[in-house]
């Protein structure tokens, strides 16, 4: 069998950020027509060897080189250029342009003194229709969904003429379903001979789509096999190394309901989805999990429950009464909702405060912090102080800014500002989003050590495995509707991921 | 060429990039005086001798200093926590029109009218500057736009009073207002000495205003909130009534300089009792770094300078307005220094 | 009530407003420019100031009108280049560094001023553009009177706002200008510069607004005065929200509002203007800016990437 000819190569790709090594002399070959999967853990250094390619950072060792060609480092527009072009885990849409625009957006002489809408708009029609990417080019895409603007994106690169499409997480987004749609578009591309890096933690559709499989590890190639040659469980050894399976947790006691969703609807906001009717009862002594693709409502339900946003219908009930009418963040904290949000760098943290400032944030205004309006820094001191050491925080001191820390080590001091108040409710939001493999078994187990002090934990998280892991009750969110409860081991993946997918619920809407 | 952020900068970095501003600034001064003909080092020592080298020159920087110690702290308190309060010319205006209102009835009890003026003129810079902030959190009006073209209207407002129902009868058709009575004036803090007790009010309100900051609840969420509202309101604190206290007390302290300046120095209303006092106040809040005594300094410094370069200009013929530019320049130079301090230039 | 009418049936009463609406224009659509790409340029005011002298100082040394014009614009573009150094690449607070061009760009026409015209008590004047009657047009009754005797300026500033909107709407260049006022990372990411786009926008933007600034003293006064531009940048910053970012709207915005400057000024000689007193009329304009701001806040699409800097290397 020859071989199809090389399209790109990274060559012994180096970069260090301080002391952590990011990429550590990480090689790779792309061949023509084929699927490459580049695997590996949150903080492998997958996104960071994207950037390398598409010269957001330079490489500190190492070359690049495509179509025998070499590329230039520290260039964004030399990938594209060369033919290669890539398909963010964030978009990089403008909400307010038409989607022609986004798509020819750069491809024209900036001086040049005309766009050409009319010539574009056939060729974006025509690259729909070959590759099965059904999108209006002259809708705005603020008002696209998730799987549609993963269209334009992949359209951008497409109409660029591109042979290499890189995909980054390209799946996280989308339903079973879309997903299998975007692998449908991979398949027509692989067998026009363009080649596709596809970027995943999930092994299973690794497996569904790749030719051959890179996995990373801590910076470095901890092997790559032929997906005909392996299997999930070998892909899975390597990635997480000597990593045993984690044994389940013992199940909680389920004690009374601590806060209740009585039919709540909330509006929707930002092209996410509010709650639509939603049931749902946290009770003392369980973990609840919510199991969804983003954007189905989860962002709501966590800012319900924060005291964000209020009930436009329906009741919310705390410990069996209804919650104050001004249900505001303070209203939820004096009600012993402890919440841990989403996005602990632009929500849950201050990253000019000291860890003393931040660890006091929600208390400041109660004895022992301050009294008549004047704050006990000492006091504020010590309990930073008792967090750090309780919570295993490695900092330099209760003195440092809090942006000098890790998202690990951030965490725990959110965990620890949370637990400390002896909450009732615990809301915990993708606790473990993009934190390593120790801080995940710790946030963990403080969950569970919260669930068996008697807390109800409330646990949003867009990793099925985690959901399935830690959770006494399973319920499923799709298009801001919440499913009726699914005890633990109740329902298979597959089952899950049809009721993800909008099938199943008891009010259509 | 990009910016690297410095997770954690040396002091050297954030002392050295400000001082390195304000010798830049030194060094502007003297090109400007070159291009008009003069001696730059010449210059130099006539603006350090004009604003303190007399117990005369020194006395009038202090009172020249006073209203720009409150617009400062003004300034200083507003953008800590984010709120851009561009408006404390017409809050000044606004306490001293206050301040001649009741200045200018007859009470008979001058130790309750002399605090009942500066109340007065407090709550009226107060209630200026909060329509602005309740325009930005109930419509997300820009509220730099909004306060600085207050400004404007709040100088109509004080033209129409002082040629109409302020106007001073005895005044020979000048347009300013009736004089506030002599035994309401702000006492000299040294007797013979031409110092008022704005001063001493001023140094104090910017200790009042670093005590708050450090130590009380409020400060703190002032703080938070202008580093990030987002986390601040995620935390339970309710950002828009911490806003609106903020609006309170920089609106009221910029009034305060109004107060000052009437009831200490000129007595009376007149269309141009501040030379852009509120304007000038940004500077010296930046130049401060926003720091309440920081202020005080860096309002003794601005001082100096107008102060300096009026008896430079009439001695060495350099227009005055140099020390417009200069502070111009000094504030420039002070925000790229901190924007150096905390980042590290890589030329790719 | 009849007077109103008066005035607004009368065509000298619109030629006005045409003319007034003129330097609104310019400046209105340099900072229109400035904010599509994403950089609010509160150096306006300084900078009308700055074009209004400069403007005025290169005819009064013997420059032609035109050159002038030139003269400028690019003074305006050098103080664009200040703000944009500092608030592009160096991602400096928008809001202070933009009061500080203003306050610069202010002391430094006033100190030149000074320096150059250190005896003068009352300001020197120049022979200003005059009015130029556009053949047949001008013949149209009440429209030509109204709209074709101006001077050439002010077909400048209206043909301006034409080419802005075109390049803006049509042009892969305002394709660009745009997207990086929206997304500045969607941009980057399709091989665009962010920072080349916003600096060039924010340099042609202030060399705009200091062409509004010249108007003044080249077409409309013909002296140089220190308070002279008088808040009209403020002004111009409004009109950009009233106009929904869209140079179109904002023409009409600034014809609109120039209407009502026009309008106050002949009230004032009317009965009505004997009740109130002329700062009323005065601070209309003032007033007005702020109610357009608070009706447009709740509609406008504000340019999604406005104010907030953009630095690729922040992870």
């Amino acid at each position: 069998m020859t071989l199809a000819p090389e399209v790109l190569r990274l060559d012994q790709i180096t970069k260090r950020f301080g002391a952590l090594v990011a990429n550590d002399a990480i090689s790779l070959v792309l061949r023509a027509g084929e699927v490459v999967a580049l695997l590996g853990e949150n903080g492998a250094g997958k996104t960071t060897l994207m950037n390398i390619l598409f010269g957001q950072y330079v490489a500190d060792q190492g070359s690049i080189t495509a179509f025998g060609q070499p590329l230039p480092p520290g260039n964004p527009g030399a990938a594209l250029a060369a033919g290669i072009g890539m398909v963010h885990q964030h978009f990089t849409l403008a909400d307010h342009l038409s989607v022609l625009d986004n798509i020819m957006l750069g491809t024209r002489p900036l001086w040049s003194w005309r766009l050409n809408r009319r010539a574009a708009h056939d060729k974006v029609r025509a690259l729909a229709h070959d590759f099965g990417l059904a999108v209006d080019p002259d809708a705005r895409v603020g008002g696209l969904g998730v799987g549609q603007r993963q269209r334009v994106e992949i359209l951008k690169a497409l109409y660029r003429d591109a042979r290499v499409l890189i995909l980054d997480e390209p799946t996280a987004v989308l339903t079973p379903q879309e997903a299998d749609a975007l692998f449908t578009t991979l398949r027509r591309m692989v067998a026009r001979g363009l080649s596709v890096i596809f970027i995943s933690h999930k092994l299973h559709e690794v497996m569904a789509i790749a030719d051959r499989c890179v996995v990373l590890r801590h910076g470095r190639v901890a092997g790559e096999v032929a997906t005909r040659a392996t299997s999930p469980a070998a892909l899975a050894a390597l990635m997480v190394g000597a990593e045993v399976l984690r044994p389940a947790p013992p199940p909680g006691t389920a004690g009374l309901s601590r806060m209740r969703l009585n039919g709540v609807t909330t509006p929707d906001a930002e092209g996410a989805p509010g709650l639509k009717a939603a049931m749902l009862d946290l009770c003392a002594g369980q973990i609840t999990g919510i199991a969804g693709v983003s954007g189905n409502g989860q962002a709501a339900l966590s800012d319900l429950v924060s005291g964000l946003i209020r009930p436009a219908l329906g009741r919310l009930d705390i410990a069996g009464n209804p919650a104050p009418a001004r249900w505001t963040p303070a209203a939820a904290l004096a009600a012993g909702v402890g919440r841990i949000p989403e996005d602990r760098h632009k929500a849950g943290t201050i990253a000019d405060f000291t860890l003393t400032e931040n660890a006091v944030l929600e208390t400041c205004r109660d004895a022992p912090f301050s009294r008549a309006g004047w704050i006990n820094w000492r006091a504020a001191r010590a309990h930073a102080t008792a967090i750090i050491a309780k919570y295993d925080v490695r900092c330099p001191g209760p003195d440092t800014r809090i942006r000098l820390l890790s998202g690990g080590n951030m965490q725990k001091l959110i965990l620890g500002r949370v637990l400390e108040t002896a909450p009732v409710v615990v809301l915990a939001n993708q606790p473990v989003r993009g934190l390593d493999i120790g801080a995940i078994s710790y946030v963990h187990s403080q969950l569970i050590a919260a669930r068996d002090r008697g807390a109800a934990v409330l646990l949003i998280s867009e990793d099925l495995d985690e959901v399935m892991h830690l959770s006494d009750v399973i319920h499923v969110m799709s298009e801001g509707r919440i499913s009726a409860p699914i005890p633990r081991g109740g329902a298979t993946v597959a089952e899950l991921g049809l009721r993800m997918a909008g099938e199943g619920f008891a009010h259509a809407a | 060429m990009r910016l690297e952020p410095i997770a954690n900068p040396s002091a050297a970095r954030r002392y050295g990039f400000p001082a390195l501003a304000l010798a830049a600034t030194v060094l502007v001064a003297s090109i400007l005086s070159w291009i008009a003909g003069a001696d730059p080092l010449a210059t130099l020592g006539l603006i350090v001798t004009g604003a303190t080298g007399s117990r005369l020159a020194i006395l009038e920087t202090l009172n020249r200093a006073t209203p720009l110690i409150f617009t400062g702290l003004a300034v200083a308190v507003a953008f800590r926590a984010k709120l851009w309060n561009i408006g404390a010319e017409a809050q000044l205006y606004a306490g001293a029109v206050m301040t001649v209102v009741i200045g200018t009835s007859a009470w008979g009890m001058a130790w309750l009218q002399l605090p009942a003026m500066a109340l007065a003129a407090v709550a009226a810079g107060a209630l200026v500057l909060l329509g602005p902030v309740i325009l930005k959190t109930r419509f997300g009006v820009d509220e730099v736009v909004t306060t600085l073209l207050f400004n404007f209207i709040m100088l109509l407002f004080v033209s129409w009073l002082v040629e109409g129902p302020m106007k001073d009868p005895a005044g020979m058709g000048w347009p300013k207002s009736t004089p506030v009575d002599r035994d309401l004036r702000l006492p000299r803090m040294v007797e013979g000495l031409r110092l008022h007790w704005g001063f001493g009010l001023a140094v104090l309100a910017a200790l009042l205003i670093w005590l708050m900051q450090a130590r009380s609840v409020l400060g703190f969420e002032m703080r938070a909130v202008g580093q990030n509202a987002r986390a601040a309101r995620f935390s339970g604190i309710a950002v828009t009534s911490v806003l609106l206290k903020t609006a309170l007390i920089s609106g009221g302290l910029a009034a305060l300089a109004g107060f000052s300046e009437v009831a200490g120095l000129k007595g009376h209303l007149t269309r141009d009792l501040s030379p852009g006092f509120g304007y000038t106040g940004i500077i010296v809040a930046m130049l401060a770094l926003l720091h309440p005594i920081g202020v005080v300094v860096a309002a003794l410094f601005v001082a100096g300078i107008f102060v300096g370069s009026d008896s430079m200009s009439r001695a060495a013929g350099v227009p005055t307005y140099i020390a417009d530019m200069l502070l111009a320049v000094s504030l420039l130079f002070m925000v790229l220094a901190l924007g150096l301090a905390r980042y590290r230039v890589a030329w790719t | 009530m009849m007077a109103l009418v008066d005035i607004l049936i009368s065509a000298s009463f619109w030629a006005a407003a045409i003319r007034i609406a003129s330097p609104l224009i310019f400046a209105t659509l340099g900072e229109l420019i400035c904010e599509r790409a994403g950089v609010l340029n509160l150096g306006i005011e300084g900078i009308m100031v700055m074009g209004a002298f400069t403007g005025w100082f290169a005819v009064y040394q013997g420059m032609p009108l035109w050159g002038g014009v030139a003269v400028a614009f690019g003074s305006g573009m050098l103080f664009g280049l200040l703000h944009a150094t500092l608030t592009v690449p160096f991602g400096l607070s928008q809001h202070v560094v933009g009061l500080g061009v203003t306050l610069l760009a202010t002391a430094t026409a006033s100190f030149a001023y000074r320096l150059a015209l250190p005896q003068v008590t009352s300001p020197p004047r120049i022979d200003p553009f005059q009015p130029f009657a556009v053949p047949v047009l001008s013949d149209i009754p009440f429209l030509g009177p109204a709209l074709f005797t101006q001077t050439a300026l002010t077909y400048a500033a209206f043909g301006m706002a034409v080419v802005v909107g075109l390049v803006l709407y049509r042009t892969p260049l305002g394709l660009a200008v745009r997207a990086v006022g929206e997304n500045p990372a969607a941009a980057a990411a399709q091989g665009l510069s962010v920072t080349g786009l916003r600096m060039g926008a924010v340099m042609f933007g202030s060399g705009l607004m200091a062409v509004g600034g010249a108007f003044l003293t080249l077409s409309a006064f013909s002296s140089f005065f220190f308070d002279m531009v008088n808040g009209r940048g403020w002004i111009c910053i409004a009109l950009v929200v009233f106009g929904a970012w869209r140079p179109g709207k904002a023409v009409l915005g600034a014809v609109l509002f120039a209407a009502f400057d026009a309008g106050q000024v002949r009230l004032q000689q009317t009965e009505i203007g004997a009740i109130l007193p002329y700062q009323v009329f005065l601070a209309l304009p003032f007033v007005l800016s702020i109610i357009a701001l608070i009706v447009m806040s709740r509609r406008a699409e504000v340019p999604a990437a406005l104010m907030v800097p953009y630095n690729k290397g922040e992870r």
